[in-house]
């Protein structure tokens, strides 16, 4: 999420001075909203000019000035929230790249490689499961924040699981390390 | 400080010659009153074994069990029987619970089988459902409350009482994951006042929610949790959210 598309988020409540957006703001951080609270005002004198938000006193400083969103901002905020996030092309997946390295390298025991990642990924559940357990069960925006982490951390071991099945119906043997490798016909997308 | 349950150096095997199962080897694990233990692992690895063997349905082949210390392996027939009455509380994916009882009469029913009156095992009833948050459900019958208040219900039927031992198997299996939180959240609760909690789950999620997550892998542990570090810094600038 950018600074702008939060300015215009806290903005679609309602007018508000500067301050009280850049308070907002800060108050909201390392939940919902991007870190950099210090890009505030900066982010408002540009979305003054694209016509997104308006203000009724071009004199004052940005703390000072009363911000309404605009009708064209409304439309960029509300095309914004449905516009799907870019999942093509996949992230370069770390954690593929090395069980994909493992099953070239000699002496490496690939299950014990996946159970060691399980293992992490489950304490990594854990700490969010912990956090989740110790909030109220109404803190609604903590709630969803954690349950994603769970949701991706969980498609992981799952992941996980499913490449330990396939292994161990088909296992894969490392290559003789003096033979010249043919080039691979499968590439991983990066 | 001595364990709830203790499996030393426990094996299982089913049949014999060509058609032997070994479902369990040297399986050591010990769960402490207030613990919540999961255990993990692919299908065929042993979980639902261990928990059989944890509540002294099933006897190992070799190895040891201990319920407070005390060696099962000692225990006459009728001891057994009394101790999974008054001690171990089963919780299974399909709920097991009676059609043409209510859900307080199916949460007294271990009570009353244990000599407690009738009276006073549905007065410790009703308050098990309210302290899970099924008090208006008590006169309903198990068809007509909904598969997370079903589970929630054999939650209360398996604590109630003097129940030391929690052993759920796959409890979360039939839900969606908001149900599912909520029995997790049981479960835990439980086992802050005591009970010492044994799930198995193949689901991470659930898993979770435990103190320690156990790995099996064809009848062996092969792994297990560090104690969880905390939530600090989760959520905080610069973490990959």
């Amino acid at each position: 999420m950018t600074v702008r598309h939060a300015l215009l988020a806290l903005l679609s409540a309602g007018p508000k001075y500067g301050l009280q957006l850049r308070q907002e703001f800060e108050s909201r951080t390392g939940e919902i909203w991007p870190l950099n609270g210090g890009q505030v005002y900066l982010t408002l004198q540009r979305l003054e000019r694209d016509g997104l938000i308006e203000s009724d006193d071009a004199d004052s400083e940005g703390a000072q000035k009363a911000f309404r969103l605009t009708s064209s901002g409304g439309r960029e905020l509300d095309a914004w929230l449905r516009r799907p996030p870019d999942a093509i092309p996949p992230p370069r997946d770390e954690l593929v790249i090395k069980v994909l390295v493992a099953l070239q390298v000699p002496g490496v025991d690939v299950a014990e490689l996946l159970q060691a990642h399980r293992r992490h990924l489950v304490e990594l559940m854990q700490r969010y499961t912990q956090m989740k357990g110790q909030a109220p069960e109404d803190d609604v925006g903590l709630a969803l924040v954690v349950d994603a982490q769970l949701f991706r951390l969980e498609g992981v071991v799952r992941w996980l699981d499913a490449a330990d099945a396939r292994l161990t119906r088909f296992p894969a043997t490392a290559p003789p390390s003096v033979a010249p490798q043919p080039e691979r016909a499968v590439e991983v997308h990066q | 400080m001595t364990a709830a349950v203790e499996l030393r150096g426990v094996s299982k095997v089913y049949g014999a010659g060509p058609t032997e199962v070994c479902a369990l080897r040297e399986v050591d694990l010990s769960v402490e009153r207030g613990e919540l233990v999961a255990v993990m692992g692919p299908s065929g690895s042993g979980k639902s074994t261990l928990l059989l063997i944890a509540g002294s349905l099933e006897a190992p082949t070799t190895g040891e069990v201990l319920v407070d210390g005390v060696h099962l392996s000692g225990m006459s027939g009728d001891d057994l029987a009394r101790l999974r009455r008054r001690s171990v509380g089963y919780v299974f994916q399909d709920f097991n619970l009676l059609a043409g009882l209510t859900a307080v009469e199916n949460v007294a029913l271990p009570l009353e089988l244990d000599g407690v009156g009738v009276r006073a095992a549905h007065r410790i009833g009703r308050q098990a459902l309210t302290n899970l948050g099924l008090a208006e459900r008590a006169g309903r019958y198990p068809d007509e409350l909904s598969g997370g208040e079903r589970q929630r219900l054999a939650i209360a039927r398996a604590v109630v009482g003097d129940r030391r031992l929690l052993l759920a198997d796959e409890p979360t299996g039939a839900l969606d994951s908001v149900n599912g939180e909520a029995v997790m959240r049981l479960a835990r609760s439980a086992c802050r006042q005591g009970v010492a909690g044994v799930i198995v789950t193949h689901d991470a999620q659930m898993a979770s929610w435990a103190d320690r997550v156990v790995f099996l892998r064809d009848g062996r542990v092969v792994d297990q949790t560090a104690p969880p570090a905390g939530p600090e810094f989760l959520l905080t600038p610069g973490s990959d959210r």
